[in-house]
């Protein structure tokens, strides 16, 4: 039998980056509960994502879901060293809004803010755009998360200077690396199965 | 020591106790499901709903549109291994370089962000190369230069080629993992070969 897409039909939907909570409907057929085996929810890591439409049809391959989901995990939450958690979450608003996102953007500038307190710079990245002036340090992270999201990557040893001189150890500048290039994965991914909707 | 079956340290030439080394060394959490991640991927237990050749062609294709022939030529050599692989290499190459432009670009919904839209191409397959991918991976490799280049283009009609093409939902999700997945690797190598060195 041919599967087929859930057909769409959007009232009001998010057409500008914002850091308000929206929503996302799926096009293609999320895995139902009742399908749920013990091997889909160990692969959500988290069980609660199996309300999520996004979660429930990416686990209908568990193995490659379950593996994204510790390395999106570590690259973000591990923050015993390293970038602090704001600025790992400034390269993810900055690939996405580079990308162009909408739903990616607004989870993750909101944790921009939340952990940064910086909101209003965080709004200006969204409003204007990667060239946004946010100060020498988030201009720095943010030029080197837009260079290596573009393809090909364009990210140079300019960037790393830039880095550096903004005060980035190369072990920070690793977790920039790690999540603006994650964010690269989970845009393509929520860009293309599904779309945002207002907020539920 | 980093373990030699890591594809992340492979594409990077990574040595013991080098630069890159010990940045990966830093996060064993990220290394060990990068190739977690791989292994799903490329050697997974269930081939039923997507074969390994449409696999690695898929990746040799992103890979030269990336335009970064050592992660190219690593897949293209993967897909040469594969049952039905080899008669795919030079086409899937050959497209590789046909197709490979600057992105992203794109559309956005109606509003402010239209100021934004970005025209770019959207890849047509010529037929003699459709003869030889077959309809199923010629769907694939019009996905994934979407996914690729402009992401936010994607909508359900792209899908729905998708489905009609031969593809189950499952196949697509992990046609997508796919494709988004090399999108993060080619980066993590091109990052941090920049870094290394700088």
């Amino acid at each position: 039998m041919t599967d087929t897409i859930i057909e769409t039909a959007v009232t009001n939907p998010p057409v500008a980056f914002t850091q308000e909570k929206i929503g996302w409907t799926a096009w293609l057929k999320p895995l139902s509960e009742a399908e749920f085996t013990e091997r889909h929810y160990e692969a959500l890591v988290d069980k609660a994502r199996a309300q999520s439409s996004y979660f429930a049809l990416l686990v209908r391959d568990p193995d490659i879901l379950e593996a994204r989901t510790k390395t999106d995990n570590d690259i973000f939450y591990n923050t015993k060293d390293g970038l602090p958690r704001a600025e790992r979450e400034l390269a993810a608003t900055a690939a996405s809004r580079l990308n162009g996102c909408i739903l990616c953007a607004s989870v993750h500038s909101r944790f921009a803010s939340q952990y940064s307190k910086r909101e209003d710079d965080v709004q200006k990245l969204l409003d204007e755009g990667v060239s946004a002036d946010l100060g020498e340090r988030w201009n720095a992270i943010v030029a080197a998360s837009v260079a290596l999201s573009a393809t090909p990557p364009a990210f140079g040893p300019d960037h790393v200077k830039a880095l550096r001189n903004a005060g980035l150890s190369d072990e920070e500048i690793s977790d920039v690396i790690h999540g603006a290039a994650f964010f690269n994965w989970a845009n393509r991914l929520m860009l293309s199965i599904g779309e945002p909707t207002p907020a539920p | 020591m980093p373990d030699t079956k890591d594809v992340i340290d492979h594409l990077l030439g990574t040595v013991p106790g080098s630069t890159a080394d010990g940045l990966r060394s830093r996060r064993p959490v990220t290394r060990e499901n990068a190739q977690k991640s791989w292994d799903a991927l490329f050697a997974p237990g269930d081939t039923s709903q997507v074969t390994l050749a449409e696999r690695f062609a898929v990746a040799a294709f992103v890979a030269a549109v990336h335009d970064d022939q050592t992660i190219a030529g690593f897949y293209a050599d993967k897909l040469d291994g594969v049952e039905n692989g080899s008669a795919l290499r030079s086409t899937v190459e050959a497209l590789g370089e046909l197709a490979a432009t600057k992105g992203p670009y794109g559309q956005y919904p109606d509003g402010p962000l239209t100021l934004e839209n970005q025209e770019g191409p959207t890849l047509v397959i010529p037929e003699a190369d459709r003869a030889v991918l077959g309809d199923r991976l010629s769907a694939a490799l019009r996905h994934a230069h979407l996914l690729v280049f402009h992401p936010r283009d994607a909508n359900p009609a792209a899908l729905q080629q998708l489905l009609s093409s031969g593809w189950s939902t499952t196949g697509v999700v992990t046609l997508s993992q796919l494709v988004s997945f090399l999108a993060f690797q080619i980066r993590v190598v091109a990052g941090l070969k920049v870094l290394a060195a700088a």
